[in-house]
């Protein structure tokens, strides 16, 4: 696969997965554009640049291990395995999203794409599992990272908090969180739901070690992702600040798009948007 | 198993012991095992683990939850991770990372729970598990194991760990009756037939087997052929020895320290169902929950003795007529 560290080059694929999630969710007629969306530089700066891994072999057992926790943003994620190239993920298959028989499940399923490091989408467990594999990672003395990106909402469950009370406890290092801090929620704007700020604060409290950035600003990431691999004793945050449904003009910042898909029309109109 | 053997029944060391024992000398043997726990080593019996391999034991504090999700993670990376606590809250507390992090992906994490049951005593109905089993049995491509003592319960949780998926072993707090020589050999899935008999079979898991025995014992006085079934695997059920009870017995009486609805009992019933139908009767808690007291005395005053299973024998018996 080509991997990069060029900004033009991260930023041209970036383009290229939103399309897919636009096509993907029109096509499936249902999904999360929104928060699919508001993830697309976290993804593409982890799997074209930060991470080690090899779609060819996927069981690599040295690879880095990914966790989408807030399963619902899965079309971001097939998107960008499919533009890696996993044999698990076929690029002309996206559009067969959410359908009877398509790997392309609502929520990432590992029985369908074995590459998938978990099965995601009840919220609050990802950053657990992430946990375990590094203890499992540092048991065997490896110095592969895992990397799990949670939703602004999905911190509201409190097992998120055990495990980021265990993971500082333990000092592992070698996982890195990702909040994709897009504001809203199911049911409107997460600070009239219920409100995570001061959320630097928390989680520095929970004893991480916290970057906030913009989580569209890809040279910002390579360098906050590059920051928490040289931070050793703990493990790191980063909280991303997005905007939900980023790139799409009607879709931004409207809580109508966490989980309602765009007409054809909308579709068309989007594709022309990020042509 | 011969059919006229008699069992001595004298009280031998609790499953929990067990399992703590076991998992020490599996630590040794394969360096793959991990263990998780939750703030209860020393009443789980993982607290010898954590002595001597406390690099590969973590506790979690006071947070099943994300115990059962970490072990996700560990399995996920190639480890064999046993996460244990009570089982009334690693099945419930636990319940939902089971099924999306354990279940649903398949992972090879071994849940072992202890203080099975009302016979813990003192501690009361918030710390009796009288559902696990309908709770573990739900969960797809979980094997569910109950133990009925010392010898078998060591000898499943290796069975356990050789096997690869998500596996819940259930155990007890008190000492229990020892049922079985040293060397017996279990394999999983496969009941063992303890008595051989013709008039009725009883059937269950964990303490009960030996309140069954003392209840065959009893039967035979009576001139009652009791078969003695101990189906110390749920699930997957040995369908063929359900099969064969209800054919050749033509009654079976299942007995459980657990709720009626949920347990063995129904998953019994319900392969006798499909598979050659004949009179049942059930042993087991009476949708309540119970309450404080000496084990014992607990065992006496809710139904989990030998006298309730020789009673439900011969009820089942009438009814055969």
């Amino acid at each position: 696969m080509r991997k990069t560290k060029d900004l033009a080059q991260l930023q041209a694929i970036a383009r290229g997965v939103r399309r897919h999630i636009v096509e993907m969710i029109g096509a499936a007629k249902s999904g999360h554009p929104g928060g699919s969306l508001s993830a697309v530089e976290t993804l593409v700066t982890l799997y074209f640049d930060v991470m080690n891994h090899d779609p060819a072999n996927p069981g690599w057992a040295d690879r880095d291990r990914f966790i989408l926790s807030k399963g619902h943003a899965a079309p971001v994620l097939y998107a960008v395995m499919a533009e890696c190239g996993y044999a698990d993920t076929p690029i002309d298959k996206l559009n067969t999203l959410r359908q009877l028989g398509s790997v392309y499940q609502g929520h990432p399923d590992r029985r369908f794409i074995p590459a998938l490091e978990a099965s995601t989408g009840s919220l609050g467990q990802g950053l657990s599992v992430a946990i375990g594999m590094g203890l499992a990672a540092r048991l065997d003395g490896k110095g592969w990272r895992t990397y799990v990106v949670l939703g602004d909402g999905e911190i509201q469950e409190g097992q998120i908090w055990e495990a980021a009370m265990f993971g500082a406890f333990h000092k592992l290092d070698n996982v890195v969180a990702i909040v994709d801090y897009n504001k809203i929620q199911l049911d409107g704007f997460v600070k009239d739901i219920l409100e995570l700020e001061p959320l630097a604060d928390k989680w520095r409290a929970f004893g991480w070690q916290v970057v906030e950035l913009d989580g569209h600003d890809i040279a910002a990431l390579q360098k906050a992702f590059a920051e928490a691999a040289a931070t050793k004793g703990k493990p790191t945050v980063l909280i991303a600040h997005t905007v939900k449904g980023k790139g799409v003009s009607f879709m931004e910042n409207n809580p109508k798009f966490h989980g309602v898909a765009p007409t054809p029309a909308e579709v068309e109109q989007a594709l022309k948007e990020l042509a | 198993m011969a059919a006229k053997a008699k069992f001595e029944l004298k009280l031998g060391p609790a499953t929990r012991e067990a399992f703590g024992a076991t998992l020490v000398e599996l630590g040794r043997e394969n360096k793959d095992i991990v263990v998780v726990d939750a703030d209860l080593s020393k009443s789980t019996m993982t607290y010898g683990f954590s002595k001597e391999f406390p690099e590969r034991f973590f506790t979690c504090g006071i947070a099943e939850a994300n115990m059962v999700a970490i072990a996700s993670g560990l399995a996920a990376a190639g480890k064999i991770p046993f996460a244990s606590s009570f089982s009334a809250f690693l099945l419930t507390k636990g319940f939902e990372q089971l099924r999306v992090t354990v279940a649903y992906p398949n992972f090879n994490v071994k849940l072992v729970g202890t203080h099975s049951g009302i016979s813990i005593g003192e501690d009361g109905p918030s710390q009796m598990s009288v559902e696990d089993l309908a709770l573990a049995c739900s969960l797809p491509g979980f094997t569910v194991i109950a133990p009925a003592d010392a010898v078998a319960a060591s000898a499943l949780v290796r069975a356990a760990t050789a096997m690869l998926g998500p596996v819940f072993i259930r155990t007890g707090r008190v000492k229990v009756p020892v049922v079985y020589a040293a060397g017996q050999q279990f394999e999983i899935g496969k009941a063992v037939e303890l008595i051989e008999g013709s008039d009725v079979t009883l059937v269950a898991h964990g303490l009960m087997v030996a309140e069954s025995i003392r209840a065959a014992e009893a039967l035979e006085a009576e001139g009652i052929s009791a078969r003695v079934v101990d189906m110390h695997t749920i699930k997957p059920l040995d369908r063929e020895a359900i099969r064969r009870a209800a054919a050749e017995t033509g009654a079976i009486v299942v007995s459980e320290e657990h709720l009626v609805d949920g347990g063995l009992g129904v998953r019994v019933a319900q392969a006798v169902a499909e598979l050659h139908p004949c009179v049942m009767e059930f042993v087991g808690i009476q949708n309540t929950y119970a309450e404080s007291g000496t084990p014992d005395g607990l065992l006496d005053k809710y139904g989990m003795r030998a006298r309730e299973v020789a009673a439900a024998a011969r009820r089942a018996l009438a009814r055969k007529k």
